[in-house]
């Protein structure tokens, strides 16, 4: 098993015509992923990597039963492919794009809510259950499958992490990228249930940075709620307060927001953290 | 992008949020002179983007011309928490009959713009969040509230700021402008801190914070204006130009990195070997060897260098593409430090092999590369 996303999903790329768009749509297709689809305004009709393009995501899902959206848009157009998917009936949106604006993540956020419909990102790499469907850009062949959960708000990160489990021979159920923005759809408290309810989940890594407090909130939840292991890595123990470490999420605002305040936190709820994350694979064992 | 106090202080007049009458000068003589038009007595408040203004000595009455040469020069002068004082405000003095805190938020854990709001002003807000939460009022605004919520929802917070009917109909009525400043230019906080309620009973808004969504300023042309080139590192604007990102700090060990979670962690991992980052920088997603050479041209240009540790993780980005940005920067520029590539992911083995031809020392892993960096530099001490 595994959460959020499997064999059976089914997927609209969001701006499929476009440069990031059609090659990672094509880089799914490879890995298995079910692309049933794809939406360019102004574009309805085309076919373009062997599935239909449609105008709008209601139309697409209509057409194709989608259940999946992934979104490679660019910042300036996202509010309104945002707003177009919370329209259509899909139970997953997953928003790749850097950059947008926080207002439109956050009008988009209260709509989706509204809907039903689950969000992760902005300004993430995805998802990908191994050897069943990966949706995002992470590169598929780092992952095995197994029954280890990942969770993180990083990119190339995840992946080194990712990596070591694979080569120690761990395999992960799910890996989730919830992006580096301050507004994500998806937080780690939002997470960690669904793990804690997936059979064929048994530990969770959880890669956490500088800024914000959600890592703490998620130990809070592991320590009152969790009968699974979870370990994590927490990055920017070097990172000078108030600047933006890349991710506009990655600023410590305040003195509850540095890497050592969040280690202490998490390690007092019992959750173990690496101080190098070469050591993940360690404490997972 | 922080705006200075000023510069909130003319976006709140163009919304119609009272503020006091000001004139931000760069010189004591401009101070004298907008004090003349102005009249004494005077308020004159350093713009820096910092708090602790007035313990610093940033924040000065002044009531007489004789007294206003000297004042201002001397907080001019000031550094306030290392930054240094470039301009001034000069503003008429307000007689608060009481304060008040009032803000708008993007609240991240929450997931909600918000106003906070609490009947102590000119308070460290966060501190009596922790220690009486009990005083912080808070209203949730749906974005689509923002542009045009409606009075009787801000009115309770209102009036438990400023009960006399007047004053709240004044204060509900500025929140109501708070609120659609916040929308039209993208704003991740806009604080007034304090909000007074004057002897005339005016309500007037003595300070303003304002903080720019960066992401937003592509569709905000008319706010570029705003931005202070003087406050900003030279070659960290270059490198956003470039298309990088890019923090100087204070150590020896330039690094190049793509992914920000993996640039922290490679700072992170260089510390913890006993050695110290001379920067943060993230080359970004893409494999353009352009990329390459404007981050060696970066990390060349600090003189405190004394080896360079590039980490790639090949996802989108190809190695054999950093591998030819990083022979090619070998090429145009004097490279007299010693230089450690770790390179994994896709097209590892022909980045490799094009760095083994060119001469140029790989490491297997993060550990190792690091641990050589540290022990380079330990070296040299």
């Amino acid at each position: 098993m595994s959460i959020l996303l499997d064999e059976n999903s089914r997927v609209i790329v969001q701006g499929i015509t476009g440069r990031d768009g059609s090659f990672h749509a094509q880089r799914m297709i490879d890995y298995g992923t079910k692309i049933v689809g794809g939406v360019t305004p102004g574009k309805g009709g085309q076919v373009f990597l062997g599935v239909p393009v449609f105008n709008t995501m209601k139309e697409a899902v209509a057409a194709t039963q989608a259940d999946v959206s992934v979104m490679y848009v660019p910042a300036r157009f996202a509010r309104e492919a945002m707003l177009d998917a919370a329209e259509s009936s899909i139970r997953l949106l997953v928003v790749i794009t850097e950059g947008i604006p926080t207002l439109d993540v956050l009008e988009a956020y209260e709509r989706l809510q509204e809907r039903g419909i689950r969000m992760i990102g902005p300004n993430c790499p995805g998802l990908i259950s191994p050897g069943k469907s990966k949706v995002g850009i992470m590169p598929g062949e780092i992952h095995k499958p197994g029954r280890v959960g990942v969770i993180s708000r990083s990119g190339t990160l995840t992946y080194e992490i990712v990596k070591q489990l694979t080569d120690a021979g761990i395999g992960q159920s799910t890996c989730i990228g919830i992006g580096g923005d301050p507004i994500i759809g998806s937080t780690f408290l939002d997470l960690l249930p669904l793990f804690e309810a997936d059979p064929d989940t048994d530990a969770v890594v959880m890669v956490g940075e500088i800024g914000g407090q959600d890592e703490v909130v998620a130990a809070e939840y592991f320590r009152t709620s969790m009968t699974k292991k979870v370990v994590a890595f927490m990055a920017g123990l070097t990172a000078p307060p108030g600047r933006r470490m890349g991710h506009a999420g990655a600023i410590v605002g305040g003195e509850d927001e540095t890497a050592t305040a969040k280690i202490a936190k998490l390690e007092a709820a019992g959750i173990p953290v690496a101080r190098v994350f070469s050591d993940v694979v360690k404490l997972l064992a | 992008m922080k705006l200075y106090e000023y510069q909130g202080a003319d976006l709140f007049r163009a919304y119609g949020i009272p503020v006091p009458s000001g004139v931000a000068v760069c010189t004591p003589e401009e101070a004298l002179e907008a004090a003349g038009r102005l009249g004494f007595p005077v308020v004159l408040k350093a713009q820096v983007h910092a708090g602790g203004r007035g313990k610093a000595g940033g924040v000065r009455v002044v009531n007489t011309a004789d007294q206003m040469l000297a004042a201002a020069s001397e907080i001019l002068a000031l550094e306030i928490k290392g930054l240094p004082v470039r301009k001034l405000l000069v503003a008429e003095v307000v007689r608060a009959a009481r304060e008040v805190y009032l803000s708008l938020i993007v609240d991240r854990r929450r997931r909600k713009a918000s106003f906070i709001a609490c009947a102590e002003g000119g308070v460290e807000i966060e501190a009596i969040a922790k220690e009486s939460p009990e005083k912080i009022l808070r209203l949730d605004v749906a974005t689509r509230e923002l542009r045009d919520i409606p009075l009787e929802r801000v009115m309770p917070i209102a009036a438990s700021l400023f009960p006399h009917p007047r004053e709240s109909a004044e204060t509900a009525n500025l929140m109501r402008q708070m609120a659609r400043l916040f929308a039209e230019k993208d704003c991740s906080l806009v604080e007034i801190n304090p909000l007074v309620c004057d002897e005339g009973g005016k309500v007037i808004a003595l300070d303003s914070k304002v903080i720019l969504d960066d992401n937003a300023l592509f569709r905000h042309p008319e706010l570029l204006y705003l931005r202070d080139p003087e406050a900003e590192d030279a070659d960290e604007v270059a490198a956003k130009e470039e298309g990088l990102s890019f923090i100087r700090l204070h150590g020896n060990i330039g690094c190049m990195v793509n992914g920000a979670g993996l640039a922290m962690a490679t700072m992170d991992i260089i510390k913890h070997y006993g050695g110290k980052p001379a920067n943060f920088l993230d080359v970004g997603g893409s494999s353009d060897p352009k990329k390459v050479i404007a981050a060696f041209r970066l990390i060349l240009k600090n003189p405190d260098v004394k080896v360079i540790l590039v980490n790639i993780f090949g996802g989108i980005t190809r190695c054999d593409d950093i591998a030819r940005g990083i022979i090619e920067s070998l090429r145009q520029f004097e490279v007299r430090v010693p230089l450690i590539v770790r390179l994994v992911g896709t097209n590892e083995a022909e980045g490799r092999h094009l760095l083994k031809e060119a001469q140029v020392i790989s490491a297997a892993t993060l550990d190792e590369a690091a641990a050589r960096a540290a022990a380079i530099v330990g070296a040299l001490r």
